[in-house]
């Protein structure tokens, strides 16, 4: 190659760059102000989480993790979100299969309907569920007769848990099956396949990395979920607990290296799952429709 | 009958795919069962009270006020995530800088972090003992325990929104357009402030509304930093908690259906942004 031809994209290439491109003082202004924003909102809050755990040392820390009130909240968010998350699941692949595959009327109403729960206050997500089978609601006097235990007890928190988490699974799912359309399903159906083979065959791989990423942000909503839980749970230690209501108890005890130790531990959860989450959005881009969207 | 089938109103368009009356069936039933009934059990509750007595619960000074803080300092915290929002999604969508990856992921803290988790750290770092307010201190300047902390709580709990709103439209602009701003002679600040930031406004706008309702209903970060100072720095959520633990499910009930029809007039608003934005650029996009 001739070195003038070298030479002279160079040259314009770096007037086209002089031209679209701000001068160093704004850009690095700007990169600092930035900066500076995520340091002192997310990445203070968060360190401070770990410093207040650690304040009396290891030793405390652990104590405070083993009090066994800490270690039932521990339990009962585990059985929340196991109950939960999978009933979302199910429900988020139904509704993504009804909407994506089939063309019907109303269709975009209900889309708007599931994504309900993401625009109503936590605190009203609760209140609805103490309306509908508190001691003075119609259900009520049904309830405590049979002796069913729905609010304060494990179902009135599963209730609220999924009522809060309702959208995430369908959310994620929706848009990545219209993307990719009914012929894979179409010619399994053409060489045979019953419906049940062609959804565990060709269309479940086809979703795995965009479902387990919207299992995983549903995951974390519903072990970290305050509002809501706290309205139903009526706070019995020890028993309706859940971690981020007993971080509520603690803090408000003054306890606080036992409180931000509970907070520490579901600090680590969600540090997890931004992990989990990037690693999807870096090697599976392309199977996941909503990567830069939640 | 084939000539008359084809223009019959149909439910749904044929397809070969299996499974539709299943899988609508179970989205409908748990649709129902978990969103719709409860959710109507709280409009039919309110409308049970009659016109006269829910107006005079709404129009009580506390909820009022209630209603006006935690619509305020929304609005503020949105304005301010608006802003930074668009700096950061720049910043993250144009430079190079090292640690860029770790600050984009970031960006979801908010999203993955327990409200009641980073309520407990905002305080402590904005108390007048923790290292921020130490600082702001003899300036002066309190933000635990005043309304300016619920917006900073806020402002924690809606900073992924607009970021993530805007990143993707920024990342979507043609080089093209900024050169053609270029040779027709605008200088950089005329670039960004005419011809890059407009297209920018419905992401914008999304984002800044996404943040500012998530805001008008949040709790679990509020409620350590703010003092709960009836009047002054009590949240609407707040104020229907305690209604409840009073057991006046009436006034509870009439807060939060106030909350509700706002927050559908939120969404409305949201809808019809993207519905603009789409008619206005989609052949520009």
């Amino acid at each position: 190659m001739a070195l003038d031809t070298s030479t002279a994209p160079t040259a314009s290439s770096k007037l086209v760059k002089a031209a679209t491109s701000e001068t160093r003082v704004a850009r690095l202004t700007l990169i600092a102000v930035a900066l500076g924003f995520v340091a002192l909102f997310l990445l203070l809050p968060l360190a401070t989480v770990f410093i207040e755990a650690f304040r009396k040392g290891p030793a405390e820390f652990a104590t405070a993790l083993r009090d066994p009130e800490t270690f039932s909240a521990i339990r009962l968010t585990l059985i929340v979100a196991a109950i939960s998350v999978p009933l979302n699941l199910v429900f988020g692949v139904a509704a993504s299969w009804a909407i994506a595959k089939f063309e019907f009327k109303g269709k975009a109403f209900l889309t708007t309907l599931i994504d309900l729960p993401f625009s109503v206050s936590p605190v009203i997500s609760g209140l609805v569920f103490v309306l509908l089978f508190g001691a003075n609601s119609a259900l009520g006097p049904f309830l405590q007769k049979h002796g069913i235990h729905i609010l304060f007890a494990v179902p009135g928190l599963v209730l609220a848990t999924v009522f809060v988490t309702f959208p995430f699974v369908a959310r994620e799912l929706i848009p990545l099956m219209q993307e990719q359309g009914t012929s894979d399903e179409e010619a399994a159906l053409s060489l045979g396949a019953t419906g049940w083979q062609t959804f565990w065959h060709v269309t479940l791989p086809n979703i795995k990395w965009g479902l387990l990423y919207g299992v995983l942000l549903c995951n974390a909503r519903a072990m970290g979920e305050f509002g809501a839980v706290s309205v139903v749970s009526g706070h019995i230690r020890g028993q309706t607990n859940t971690m981020p209501l007993q971080v509520e108890i603690l803090y408000n005890e003054y306890n606080f290296v036992a409180a931000f130790a509970v907070a520490a531990v579901l600090a680590l959860l969600a540090l997890v799952t931004l992990v989990l989450k990037t690693a999807l959005e870096i090697r599976y881009s392309d199977e996941i429709a909503a990567s830069r969207r939640h | 009958m084939a000539f008359r089938s084809s223009t019959r109103w149909r439910f749904r368009q044929p397809s070969v795919i299996p499974g539709f009356g299943l899988a609508l069936g179970v989205t409908l039933a748990w649709l129902t069962l978990i969103v719709l009934i409860p959710l109507s059990g709280l409009i039919w509750r309110s409308t049970s009270l009659g016109w006269s007595s829910f107006m005079s619960l709404v129009l009580d000074e506390r909820t009022v006020n209630a209603l006006t803080i935690s619509f305020g300092t929304a609005f503020i915290a949105a304005v301010v995530n608006l802003f930074f929002g668009v700096v950061l999604a720049w910043v993250l969508v144009r430079y190079r800088f090292p640690g860029k990856r770790v600050i984009d992921a970031m960006v979801d803290l908010p999203f993955a972090l327990p409200t009641a988790v980073a309520g407990i750290a905002l305080t402590a770092l904005y108390a007048p003992n923790g290292w921020i307010g130490s600082l702001l201190e003899p300036l002066g300047i309190k933000i635990a325990f005043t309304p300016a902390g619920i917006v900073v709580a806020l402002v924690f709990v809606g900073l992924p929104f607009v970021v993530r709103t805007v990143q993707p439209v920024m990342e979507e602009i043609d080089k093209e357009v900024e050169e053609a701003a270029a040779t027709l002679g605008a200088n950089r600040f005329q670039t960004i402030s005419r011809v890059l930031l407009p297209g920018l406004l419905p992401a914008g706008l999304t984002g800044f509304a996404l943040a500012f309702a998530r805001g008008v209903g949040e709790y679990g970060s509020v409620i350590f930093i703010a003092g709960n100072l009836p009047y002054v720095s009590e949240i609407a959520p707040l104020l229907i908690i305690i209604r409840l633990e009073e057991f006046n499910y009436p006034a509870a009930t009439a807060i939060a259906t106030v909350m509700l029809f706002l927050s559908f007039i939120m969404l409305l608003v949201i809808n019809s942004i993207q519905a603009w934005s789409r008619r206005r650029y989609s052949n520009g996009a």
